[in-house]
């Protein structure tokens, strides 16, 4: 197995012209990328060996902006889930209807936008046929179903008691049983609502695209974080601001759980950090940065008027949605060149190898 | 009557080390095959002997009833790849072998010129250019210029890693097909139960109940199963089961005229090529060596394994693959994490001043 590793190739490349199948790779020296000095700080390292310059593992084949956008609806729901199931009980009645009308409409278009994915849409129903924990989205399918169940429920049950519904079946609203229900839909949905945030994060990162997989203890985080940013955003940016206290304070927690979990996925991955800076992954990243940090400002500093909590929400809600764009971003462009699958197996086999000779040396 | 799990072992209560990685002695019986199970078979790989032929791409095409496609796997499209004589490209949904051609030199230490190619040397005897028709040749250049001749091919041979003095140029070809992982990566992942464990150990996708949700796509490690755009679903190599269940051996092994492809119980195929490696390594063949051979590797070995020339990224296969599924459980943990500071967040933003 290990033949020929102390003479990589026995000393062969490829013949004729440009040798596309090894090239150089550059890392960057100093431990971190912000730093001003990029120029010096990048030194020609070890050479990498390819076929072609072939991609080595297939690119995802879901859509964008569709599955992105499906992650941040999905955390956003989710969230406004929680807040809904939580103002219910706490006096908040205008807090408890915009986050579940929220929590619906995102739930909803998360299950629209889930199908459309699929190659074969009629057969969305084949997720439901068995139920796999070694796959994330059989574990997803299964949060998915009842979280949007429940949360529609719920918001149905509040449209029993819009005028036009109420004046057609005047004895509907006023049954105490049917608030109750409300009540107990808006709990059953908060249950499902953290992992409903959280498991598209184990989704992606439980792939072989390396960017995504090497981040798999962080984008949890980055996505939880992410979720509380928008659902907190858009819940405070609906409600009057006397009751979205709570919804302030999500959002800011949010922000700085996400920007803390993010500075780890871009800077303590080496090599396969590098996709998250370059291309339209950076650009993303970067302009989410700079909306989910306004928002943030907006919030804490005039979410307290009506059109500092409606523009702080707006802006936290497009940095979520951008956040998640960028990290597909990264993802993608990690898949498709084999620098990124390379590089960094074959550091792991000299580690390994380095290991079992200081053992028996 | 058992019933047959698409799961992967590990979870099911039939490991119990619930292992989402390593050596797995009947991986059959992992998945809920009763104990007289058909033996694990795969396919090896012996690239030291491929003449990059593509019978077995053609085989398997035709048997598989599979579309043309280009080497980007656009469907119904011919095009020249533009680097080699693979014009196949990859595996994707429309290709199940694939051929990759490499053609590498290097510098050798020689008092004589160093772009010759080897043979061009022998013709220095002063002999016509043309030895084979021409009556007079000796026997020593006809010798050494017949193919027929072993020993003359077996100087010649361009696959060995020997460092001859005329050994500057030599083609690698090898014939890539989907590894039939001991843990496979797609099949953990399929949320349908489409892709399956079949009786023979291998990894099969399911036609009828695929949905084209794409998930095994990325998370294969070597990149073989793709989507076929048009269709919606995802295919790739069977390992011929229909084939298998009438006791034929797979297209591509079937075609392939030098016994490079090599089909068989995986014990067997395992214990030949370790004879192999030693036969070329006792020649001197420094470079050779097995590739997903090894059931402590990332996958727990493969199904369908290898015997390169070169290191497995020059092939475009990954040095080091490693089912994704091993760190699910600590993406998990992170995700629960990640959940419970959701609701534990939200809750202590409720308590306190009413603000
Ligand atoms: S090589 Fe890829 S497609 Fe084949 S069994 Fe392994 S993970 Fe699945």
């Amino acid at each position: 197995m290990t033949g020929g590793v102390a003479t990589p190739g026995g000393g062969w490349h490829r013949a004729g012209g440009e040798d596309l199948t090894r090239r150089r790779r550059r890392r960057k020296g100093g431990g971190g990328w912000g730093g001003g000095n990029r120029e010096a700080a990048m030194v020609p390292d070890a050479e990498f060996t390819s076929y072609y310059g072939r991609p080595i593992i297939k690119s995802p084949t879901w859509k964008n902006p569709e599955v992105p956008l499906y992650f941040f609806l999905g955390g956003a729901a989710g969230t406004s889930s929680v807040i809904g199931a939580l103002a219910e009980f706490t006096g908040r009645p205008k807090l408890a209807r915009n986050a579940e009308y929220t929590a619906a409409a995102g739930a909803l278009a998360s299950v629209v936008l889930l199908i459309d994915d699929l190659g074969r849409p009629e057969r969305f129903l084949h997720m439901l046929r068995v139920f796999k924990p070694t796959s994330p989205l059989s574990i997803g399918s299964y949060i998915l179903s009842p979280f949007s169940a429940l949360t529609a429920a719920t918001a149905a049950v509040r449209i029993l008691r819009l005028g036009p519904v109420a004046r057609t079946v005047p004895v509907l609203p006023k049954l105490a049983a049917i608030q109750g229900l409300r009540k107990l839909g808006a709990v059953g949905a908060a249950l499902f609502g953290g992992p409903m945030a959280t498991y598209t994060a184990v989704l992606i990162a439980n792939t072989a695209v390396p960017s995504w997989h090497e981040a798999h203890e962080e984008l949890p985080f980055v996505f939880a974080g992410s979720a509380m940013a928008a659902g907190g955003g858009i819940t405070m940016a609906l409600t009057p601001v006397a009751e979205a206290g709570p919804s302030r304070k999500v959002a800011l927690t949010g922000v700085a759980v996400e920007l803390a979990a993010i500075n780890r996925v871009e800077n303590g991955h080496g090599i396969v950090s590098e996709p998250y800076h370059e291309g339209k992954a950076g650009t993303l990243l970067r302009a989410a940065k700079a909306a989910t940090l306004g928002g943030a400002g907006l919030t804490a500093l005039a979410g307290r008027t009506r059109l500092g909590s409606v523009l702080g929400g707006a802006l936290l809600a497009t940095g979520s949605v951008l956040t998640r764009m960028g990290v597909f971003e990264a993802g993608m462009a990690s898949s498709k060149d084999p620098k990124y699958v390379v590089v960094p197996q074959r550091e792991r086999l000299a580690a390994l190898q380095a290991q079992v000779h200081s053992v028996t040396p | 009557m058992t019933t047959v799990s698409s799961a992967s072992p590990a979870f099911t209560g039939r490991d119990p080390d619930n292992r989402l990685y390593g050596p797995l002695p009947d991986v059959q019986a992992e998945s809920g095959y009763a104990d007289d199970h058909p033996a694990r078979v795969g396919f090896f790989t012996d690239t030291s002997v491929c003449i990059g032929c593509k019978a077995c791409e053609v085989a398997c095409k035709e048997w598989n009833s599979l579309p043309m496609d280009d080497s980007h796997g656009v469907r119904d499209k011919i095009g020249l790849s533009g680097m080699s004589y693979d014009n196949t490209g990859m595996l994707s949904a429309n290709t199940w072998r694939h051929v990759a051609f490499i053609e590498q030199s290097r510098a050798v230490d020689l008092p004589m010129p160093t772009h010759r190619r080897p043979g061009d040397d022998r013709q220095d005897t002063g002999l016509p250019a043309d030895p084979i028709t021409n009556g007079q040749a000796d026997s020593l250049v006809t010798a050494q210029t017949s193919v027929l001749n072993a020993e003359a091919l077996s100087e010649y041979d361009p696959q060995t890693g020997q460092s001859g003095a005329d050994k500057q140029i030599r083609w690698l070809m090898s014939s890539d097909v989907c590894k039939h992982c001991t843990h496979a990566g797609c099949l953990d992942v399929c949320p349908t139960g489409a892709l399956f464990r079949t009786e023979f150990g291998t990894v099969v996708v399911q036609g009828d109940i695929c949905n084209g949700c794409g998930y095994c796509v990325p998370a294969c490690p070597y990149g073989v199963i793709d989507q076929r755009k048009d269709d919606g679903r995802v295919f790739k190599c069977t390992l011929c089961y229909d084939r298998l269940t009438d006791g034929l051996m797979p297209a591509c092994a079937t075609a392939c005229p030098t016994e490079s492809i090599q089909f068989g119980n995986l014990d067997e195929l395992q214990a030949r090529a370790d004879a192999r490696l030693e036969t070329l390594k006792g020649q001197g063949v420094e470079t050779a060596r097995l590739y997903g051979r090894d059931e402590n590797d990332g996958v727990g070995g493969a199904g369908a394994f290898f015997l390169l020339l070169d290191e497995p990224e020059v092939y475009g296969l990954p040095p080091d693959p490693v089912v994704t599924t091993r760190d699910l459980p600590s993406m998990w943990r992170a995700a629960a994490a990640g959940a419970a500071l959701i609701v534990g967040a939200v809750a202590s933003a409720f308590v306190g001043r009413r603000r």
